[in-house]
């Protein structure tokens, strides 16, 4: 009879050990992706400030635009290192020039008329698309896994070693209307 | 860009996922990137350049339909190997909830994967068909797209997380140029699908087409599409079945003349679709369009702004509707308008402009698609039998 209860208890322990590699294995791949995406997500951050304050040197905007951006931008890369929170912020307050600065399609095409270089605003556009786009699929990323994470056993057995828990990235994000009208 | 494609279905059926991944392809080869498409395919002859062979398909019951999928141990290595030459910036899953060449290709690859689904799928399907393994595939997924609102739901509903909204797309041009194929006389009503699919609701407009022949006795039934045309017509009035032209399954350009040519294109479907891409390329092509009042169909024509629409099933109310249209010449020239002015919305240089900003979103700062060999026993194997070395 006891054969019996040592064979169920393997039975339960390897089921056990199946079901913890089985959690490993997936907040690996979780974690994964959520470094892949925080990096193409900062990558378009870079690049939109970037391309900001390589606007302001073009003429694109008139000199009281170009300050406003300017400062913006450079408030958003110096948050870089910065916290979280903070550079949020700096990256909102960014976004929230932009918009005021090209409002509507009819700003835009004007804009467009004049500028010395036409295809800066698409780069524009499209980056800033883009940006939403990476901050969508990383939040998308960090509840997926923070759903794995929030498991009792998960917590209580470490499965996810000393990984800090992933936080979402708050931010306003609305590309300028102007060029995303079609 | 270097950009992969998987396709879940097999490349020689016709299908509007496998329709999806060409155009999408084509579009993308036009607009100067590099593309690869792995599909499975019953005989590698068919293939165009770009795309390469994933192993024969095998018919198997899926998602309300008989779909060919490939899998097993010897597909598993063609998609490594396919994912281990490829060096792609992006990989693109069609599908990935079928049990095909797109979970394998998730499993097989790491670094930046976008996905596209095509498919409304209850949430009992999607528990059915292993929740494990579609979880094991999603989690790796960098990007999700979905081609409707409906398969969007799918998504948000029943698998955790969301989806960019990104619709299916019409080769305008390919439709709109079309010369018309006139090889019948009186006014044609045109049907397009998969004859022995009930989904498709050939039954439904062959009743109509009974009481469409009372009003109007010169009306032509136009049928394309493959399927055996006598077992349709079987047991229906002779009438009826002298009526009917049965064109087969056609090439794209043959597709797009014989739209071109009808007078009104019904689509009775009864369910099951997602999109209704056949409904924008008739719309293109310029035929009046009656469909059935699915809620994907009327977001296509715009909440019936442009098309007729009729409730699912209601063959007396089809009938009444296509018989309006023949009656009533300005009718149609005013909805071919609106649907060639509709289906220009939805053209494909646009939509891969969209799906170009998806891929620039995720590929940023990453260094392409990698063989991912971790936790894999089938892959594992199927690496050793050709002798290759293992990690």
């Amino acid at each position: 009879m006891s054969w019996w209860w040592l064979a169920a208890g393997v039975v339960v322990l390897a089921l056990f050990g199946l079901y913890f590699s089985m959690t490993a294995g997936r907040l690996d791949r979780l974690h994964r992706r959520i470094d892949m995406s925080r990096h193409a997500l900062d990558t378009q951050l870079l690049r939109r400030s970037g391309l900001c304050l390589e606007i302001t040197s073009s003429g694109l905007f008139d000199p009281a635009t170009t300050v406003v951006i300017a400062d913006c931008a450079h408030a958003a890369r110096a948050s870089t290192e910065g916290e979280v929170v903070a550079r949020g912020l700096a990256e909102s307050d960014l976004t929230q020039v932009l918009v005021a600065a090209i409002p509507d399609a009819q700003e835009a095409q004007e804009l467009r008329r004049d500028a010395p270089d036409p295809s800066m605003l698409d780069d524009l556009r499209s980056t800033c698309v883009r940006l939403q786009l990476s901050r969508r699929f990383h939040n998308d990323a960090v509840r997926a896994c923070r759903q794995v994470r929030k498991q009792r056993l998960v917590r209580w057995l470490r499965l996810a070693g000393r990984t800090p828990l992933p936080q979402t990235v708050e931010m306003d994000d609305t590309p300028p209307p102007g060029l995303t009208a079609r | 860009m270097r950009i992969g494609i998987v396709c879940p279905y097999a490349w020689d059926v016709p299908g509007g996922v496998q329709a999806h991944i060409r155009d999408q392809a084509e579009t993308l080869l036009d607009m100067g990137h590099e593309v690869s498409v792995i599909t499975p395919v019953e005989d590698p002859m068919h293939l165009p350049p770009y795309a390469v062979d994933g192993g024969r398909p095998r018919p198997v019951p899926y998602n309300g339909s008989v779909a060919r999928l490939t899998f097993g141990v010897k597909a598993t290595a063609r998609v490594r190997r396919w994912i281990r030459e490829g060096d792609f910036d992006v990989l693109h899953v069609h599908e990935p909830l079928a049990p095909s060449l797109g979970v394998l290709a998730c499993w097989a690859a790491r670094g930046p994967i976008v996905a596209t689904v095509h498919s409304s799928i209850e949430r009992s399907r999607v528990l059915i068909t292993g929740y494990y393994l579609a979880q094991t595939a999603l989690e790796k997924i960098s990007a999700l797209i979905a081609v409707s609102e409906h398969a969007r739901r799918t998504i948000v509903d029943h698998l955790g997380g969301d989806a960019v909204l990104i619709p299916n797309g019409v080769r305008v041009d390919h439709f709109a140029d079309a010369v018309p194929l006139r090889i019948w006389s009186g006014p044609a009503i045109g049907f397009l699908g998969r004859m022995d699919e009930p989904r498709k609701g050939l039954p439904v407009l062959l009743a109509a087409f009974d009481r469409i022949l009372d009003q109007q006795a010169g009306a032509r039934l136009v049928l394309i599409g493959p399927g055996d045309a006598e077992e349709a017509l079987a047991g229906l009035p002779d009438r009826v079945r002298e009526a009917t032209v049965c064109l087969g399954r056609l090439d794209e350009v043959d597709k797009a003349r014989a739209l071109a040519s009808l007078d009104v294109y019904v689509a009775p479907n009864t369910g099951g679709e997602s999109f209704g891409i056949v409904l924008l390329e008739a719309m293109a092509a310029g035929a009046p369009v009656v469909a059935s009042d699915l809620d994907a169909f009327a977001r296509v024509l715009d909440g019936g702004r442009c098309g007729v629409m009729f409730p699912v099933e209601d063959s007396d109310a089809l009938a009444s509707a296509v018989i309006g249209l023949l009656e009533d010449t300005g009718a149609r020239t005013h909805l071919a308008q609106a649907g060639r002015r509709r289906a220009a919305a939805y053209d494909w240089h646009t939509v891969a402009g969209d799906l170009l900003d998806v891929y620039a979103s995720v590929i940023a700062g990453q260094s392409g698609v990698r063989e991912d060999l971790r936790g894999q026993i089938v892959g594992r194997l199927a690496r050793r039998r050709p002798g290759g070395g293992e990690r």
